[in-house]
C-alpha cells in the first residue's frame, strides 16, 4: 500500500501539467488588480482569502465598476457555487475524515485539484491516505497561486495580453474532461451543458455557471432513466 | 467597507467548498444519485469551456475562423488522442498563436 506521503506526491504530480495555465492566470490576476486600482495587499488578500480564480477577477471588476459591495459578494458566491458539486462528489471520499480535517482540506478545493484527485479516487476506491492527493493537488494549486499572484501585482503585466494567455483557462480544463469524450451519454450532457452556458452567459450575476450544470445533471437523469 | 466584502466573499466562498464534505454522509447518497454525481465534472468544466472559447470578452459570439476554435479544436483532437494533459494544453496554445500570429 502506498504511504500518505507517496499519495500526497502522486497528487503534486497529477495536478502538476495544469499549473502550465494556473501559473500565467494568476500573474495576469495580479496585473489586473493593480490596474484597476486596488493596493498590493488588497489585491492579494482576494487571493489568500477568497482563493477561487476567475471569482476574483469578477469582484475586483465589480467593485471597481462602482457596484455594491453586495453585488460583489453574491457574484463571488454563484460563481463558486459549483463546489457544492465537487464537495458532493467527494464527500464520499473524505466521509471517514476527522471533522479538522474535513475542514482543512476544503479550503484546498479548487477546479483542477477537484478533477486529478477525483479521477485518482475512482482508480483506487479503498486507499485509506487517499485524502493525501487531494492535500497535495490542492496546496501545490494553492501555493502556485500565491506566488502568481504576487509576481503578478509586483511585475505587472509581464505577460503580453496579445498572447491571449487567458485562452489557457479553458484549454486546462478541455485536457480534464477530454477522456471522458469516450463515452457518448457524457458527450451529450457536455454539449447541452456547454450550449446552456453559452446561452446563458450573460444572466445576472454569472448564474450561468451553475444553471448551465444543473441543466448539464438533469440531461444526465433524463438518459439514466432510458438506460434501464 | 470593501475590507468587510473580501471576508465575507471568502467566509461564502470557503462554505460552497466545506458544506458538502461535511454534511453529506454516505448513506444520503442513493445509487442514482451516485450515478448521477459521476457526470459532474462533465456538467461544470464544459460551462467554462464553452463560452470560453464561442464567445470573446463581450460576450458576443465569436466567428468560426476565430483562433479560440482552432486551437480548442486542435486540443481536443491532439488530448483524445495522446491522452496527455501538457500536450493538450500546448498544442492548443501553440495552433491558437500560430493562427494569431502566422495568418
Amino acid at each position: 500500500m502506498r504511504s500518505k506521503y507517496e499519495i500526497f506526491k502522486i497528487g503534486i504530480k497529477d495536478v502538476a501539467p495544469h499549473l502550465l495555465s494556473v501559473f500565467p492566470f494568476g500573474i495576469i490576476f495580479g496585473a489586473i488588480g493593480i490596474e484597476l486600482g486596488f493596493s498590493p495587499l488588497f489585491t492579494y488578500a482576494t487571493s489568500l482569502i477568497i482563493f477561487g480564480g476567475a471569482s476574483q477577477i469578477v469582484f475586483l471588476q465589480l467593485l471597481s465598476g462602482g457596484a455594491s459591495s453586495l453585488i460583489a459578494i453574491a457574484s463571488v458566491g454563484v460563481i463558486n457555487s459549483r463546489h457544492f458539486l465537487y464537495g458532493a462528489v467527494l464527500s464520499e471520499y473524505l466521509q471517514k475524515l476527522s471533522l479538522i480535517k474535513k475542514l482543512f482540506i476544503s479550503y484546498f478545493i479548487v477546479d483542477q485539484g477537484f478533477a486529478v484527485s477525483n479521477q485518482y479516487f475512482k482508480k483506487n476506491p479503498t486507499g485509506e491516505f487517499n485524502h493525501y492527493h487531494l492535500i497535495g493537488s490542492g496546496i501545490i494549486l494553492w501555493f502556485i497561486w500565491q506566488v502568481s499572484t504576487i509576481m503578478g501585482i509586483y511585475l505587472g503585466s509581464i505577460v503580453p495580453e496579445e498572447l491571449g494567455l487567458k485562452f489557457a483557462i479553458p484549454l486546462t480544463f478541455i485536457a480534464i474532461i477530454v477522456n471522458e469524450l469516450r463515452k457518448l451519454d457524457h458527450v451529450f450532457v457536455m454539449i447541452i451543458s456547454g450550449l446552456a452556458a453559452t446561452f446563458f452567459y450573460n444572466a445576472p450575476f454569472k448564474t450561468y455557471i451553475i444553471i448551465s450544470p444543473l441543466i448539464g445533471l438533469f440531461t444526465a437523469m433524463i438518459i439514466n432513466k432510458f438506460k434501464k | 467597507m470593501t475590507w468587510t466584502s473580501i471576508f465575507i466573499a471568502g467566509i461564502l466562498t470557503y462554505f460552497t467548498r466545506m458544506s458538502m464534505v461535511t454534511l453529506i454522509r454516505k448513506e444520503m447518497i442513493s445509487d442514482n444519485l451516485r450515478k448521477i454525481l459521476n457526470y459532474v465534472p462533465s456538467v461544470v468544466f464544459p460551462s467554462i469551456i464553452f463560452p470560453g472559447v464561442l464567445l470573446d470578452d463581450f460576450g458576443t459570439l465569436v466567428t468560426i475562423s476565430d483562433p479560440k476554435i482552432f486551437g480548442a479544436i486542435t486540443a481536443l483532437v491532439i488530448g483524445f488522442f495522446t491522452r496527455n494533459v501538457i500536450l493538450t494544453i500546448v498544442s492548443g496554445l501553440s495552433s491558437y498563436w500560430i493562427v494569431i500570429f502566422v495568418f
